[in-house]
């Protein structure tokens, strides 16, 4: 204890030095939290999939329609519970950048298969009266300011045309990780337009989202699923809710992969500067060393100074970082809008957070412990 | 009268421990910073590349990528044939495109990517001048062949010569590899733009490419094009059309990356300031015979300052050498405005050199200047009874 102490006040020794080195650890862990959270929330879509949900997609491609047909065809096969359609249809709500996520959806089928999309009684009822009705996420309506009752114009890109909405509901997340930065809308409405205004791509249906009784069967179901549209001008792809949204992660593999690699560049960074200041430190002291060891002090005594001075600046830094992660992750969030519509600092995140601090605090003493254990003490008092 | 800049020099030999981890810091950070800006310089190239300045482009309306755009016979036949179009042996350069997406599975993961098909016309190879068949042939008109750019060659296993590939209800035997000279291209498959519309059920295309008799004509039929009542197209360069399709992709990794590169920044200035502040105070008695022999403030902080800029520049060197490595890896990801995939390689530039030599010579400047004005406003008798 008394030891720990020394190595403490050690620590205050160049108060200036000391400061600097935290300032740049506090950065080090915040950055590298931050980006842990970006990586997670790339992940987001699939780590709250259900599995008792199964997507069912045009084999060729997910820009490929399927018949509105394969609604009835696909409630048929054994396993399967409830199925809902769904477009995707991207349209531009008066910039280009404010991008967020629009489906038609078949309503009365797909809202009671998204359990954790929570609609008050009320706005509901109203959605489902009125023809050009939306409902859309808590985070989507604060981030543009929608009010039940707003109209929102689209700009559509896939289906030409702008298109006006009329916000019905508001629905909210039954769990933090739920997506709430959606918009939804009828298929009717979509469909009974593009069925006016050009003519042969009416019915078409972009995916089916399929509810099974038991997810121990999906692979089965999915099979069965495929197996009735083999050979057809449409064959599918049935596959899990969590390996569809996987599918979107992995073709940009690429960007989460750069990200976490440099997520730990940035460790690296810190580490050679912390290990800069402990050397530093080290050498300044070594008649110290020399001194103690010549009073008879063990080099262990010597080793637990400086890994005890070095941890304890790691610790300061590590617990700074970690405390700021949470504002400035939420700060970061609010900035982003519905571009991560999950943004959460996960346990692991600060685990991870902990263990690289205490590592460089660990590294950044080793050599200047070995050098001053080592010395010999008729050089280690010269030097004074 | 100036300090020798050998002196500075030889501060940092003295320590090499020291020099050598704060040099290594800042090469870290100059090495996130170049990397990004060759990943984005790299996309640009490669999308940039694949657009020629005197070709148009004519897709549907606000469809923006080719994928959601939808031009029917007539129209398209109306665009074909505008006067401003060039002629070559009595017929005009136009090729009309059909661009669908497929999942093919990459090699090795298996994971099924997003892959683009593009119909063509023969016009079409014509139009793009730096597409060239490396091996195999051409597919012939009017049969179910294909050939595959470079990229889609490395990375899928069923798109080598001689493989079928089954997509829209039929087999396409893959007849060739082209090289088109690392532009977007490259990530696509190509087909005859007849079959593919028949074998995907499409009643129009997706585009309409055609190349300017006169470059200069452009604006003329674009205004004649987009003023006429029949149609409801846009009209761009070809260039401009495939540059704006690396917008979305482009702005995210150079946003990040700068955003990322100035946070790292502050821990390898913190660095910097470390290394020079400790500098500082084991010279003052230094510091005070340099006075003392008749240098002047400006001196001491230039000297110092210079010690940190150098610091900087070792490190900026070490990080662009490592960043020059990574021209040799090939990336290939999502692209968000066109929904497929895309391949391309980190490219180094001057100006990617000349602005992280500026970044580094910033983080030198700003780490090293408070140390330097400790160093310059120490006075001579402090400094001399210290030593």
């Amino acid at each position: 204890m008394y030891w720990l102490k020394l190595a403490f006040r050690n620590a205050l020794r160049h108060r200036l030095r000391t400061a600097l080195t935290v300032l740049g650890l506090v950065v080090a862990i915040l950055s590298f939290g931050l980006l842990q959270t970006i990586v997670d929330a790339w992940y987001a879509g699939a780590n709250n999939a259900s599995p008792n949900r199964l997507v069912t997609r045009n084999a060729v491609s997910l820009t490929f329609p399927m018949p509105l047909a394969y609604r009835e065809k696909i409630r048929a096969v054994p396993g399967v519970r409830a199925v809902g359609a769904a477009n995707w249809f991207g349209g531009i709500y008066v910039d280009k950048k404010n991008f967020f996520p629009q489906f038609a959806v078949d309503a009365p089928a797909y809202f009671p298969m998204y359990r954790e999309y929570v609609i008050d009684d009320e706005e509901w009822r109203a959605f489902m009266r009125d023809r050009k009705g939306a409902v859309v996420g808590r985070k989507l309506a604060q981030t543009y300011g929608f009010r039940v009752g707003d109209t929102v114009p689209l700009q559509g890109t896939i289906f030409p045309g702008v298109w006006q909405f009329n916000v019905r509901a508001i629905y909210d997340g039954a769990q933090p990780g739920t997506d709430t930065s959606q918009f939804f809308f009828h298929w009717d409405y979509l469909n009974e337009t593009v069925n006016k205004r050009f003519r042969h791509r009416a019915n078409q249906v972009g995916v089916f989202v399929v509810e099974i009784d038991n997810p121990d069967r999906a692979a089965e179901v999915s099979g069965a699923i495929d197996a009735t549209f083999r050979n057809s001008l449409a064959e599918t792809l049935t596959e899990t809710e969590r390996s569809f949204q996987i599918g979107f992660v992995k073709q940009t593999e690429a960007i989460v992969i750069a990200i976490r690699v440099v997520s730990f560049v940035v460790i690296f960074i810190i580490l050679a500067v912390m290990a800069n200041t402990m050397a530093m430190t080290a050498r300044e002291r070594i008649g110290e060393y020399a001194t103690l060891k010549a009073l008879g002090f063990g080099p262990g005594v010597v080793a637990i100074l400086i890994f005890g001075e070095s941890l304890a600046i790691a610790a300061a830094g590590c617990s700074i970082g970690v405390a700021l992660t949470f504002p400035v992750g939420d700060w970061f969030a609010a900035r982003m809008g519905t571009l991560f519509p999950v943004f959460k600092v996960s346990v692991e995140t600060v685990a991870l957070q902990v263990v690289c601090a205490l590592a460089v605090g660990i590294i950044a003493a080793l050599f200047p412990a070995r050098r001053a254990t080592g010395v010999r003490i008729v050089d280690g008092l010269r030097t004074i | 009268m100036a300090i020798p800049l050998r002196y500075s020099v030889r501060n940092l030999r003295t320590r090499k421990v020291t020099t050598l981890l704060t040099a290594a810091g800042m090469a870290l950070v100059v090495f996130v910073f170049a990397a990004v800006l060759m990943l984005d310089a790299g996309l640009r190239a490669a999308l940039v590349a694949t657009g020629q300045y005197d070709n148009i482009i004519v897709t549907r309306r606000a469809a923006g990528t080719e994928i959601q755009s939808i031009v029917d016979r007539e129209q398209a036949a109306i665009v074909g044939s505008q006067p401003e179009i060039a002629m070559t042996g009595g017929a005009r350069l136009v090729s009309r495109e059909v661009v669908v997406l497929i999942a093919l599975p990459k090699r090795g993961t298996g994971v099924p990517t997003n892959v683009g098909i593009r119909g063509v016309e023969p016009a079409g190879i014509a139009l793009r001048p730096q597409v060239r068949v490396t091996a195999g042939r051409m597919f012939k008109p009017g049969a179910a062949e294909v050939m595959v750019g470079k990229s889609i060659a490395e990375r899928f296993d069923d798109a080598r010569i001689g493989a079928t590939l089954r997509f829209g209800g039929r087999s396409w035997v893959v007849v060739g590899t082209y090289d088109a000279g690392g532009s977007g291209f490259d990530s696509e498959i190509w087909a005859d733009s007849d079959q593919l519309m028949q074998s995907f059920r499409r009643q129009a295309f997706s585009s309409v490419v055609a190349r300017l008799a006169d470059p200069g004509s452009y604006e003329a039929l674009k205004a004649g094009l987009e003023g006429d009542p029949r149609l409801t197209l846009d009209v761009k360069r070809e260039k401009e059309f495939y540059e704006e399709q690396s917008r979305t992709l482009s702005n995210f990794i150079r946003y990040l990356g700068v955003t990322l590169s100035v946070i790292f920044s502050i821990g390898a200035m913190v660095g910097a300031m470390i290394t020079m502040y400790t500098s500082v105070a084991n010279r003052t008695g230094e510091i005070g015979t340099l006075r003392a022999l008749g240098f002047g403030r400006r001196s001491i902080l230039a000297a110092f300052l210079f010690e940190a800029v150098l610091l900087a520049l070792i490190g900026c060197a070490a990080g662009l050498a490592l960043a020059s490595v990574m021209q040799l890896v090939q990336v290939s990801t999502l692209n968000w405005d066109s929904f497929s995939e895309i391949s391309f390689r980190f490219t180094m530039t001057p100006n990617i050199v000349a602005q992280a030599v500026l970044f580094a010579l910033a983080m030198g400047v700003v780490g090293g200047l408070l140390p330097a004005l400790r160093a310059a406003r120490l006075k001579i008798v402090d400094a001399l009874r210290s030593a």
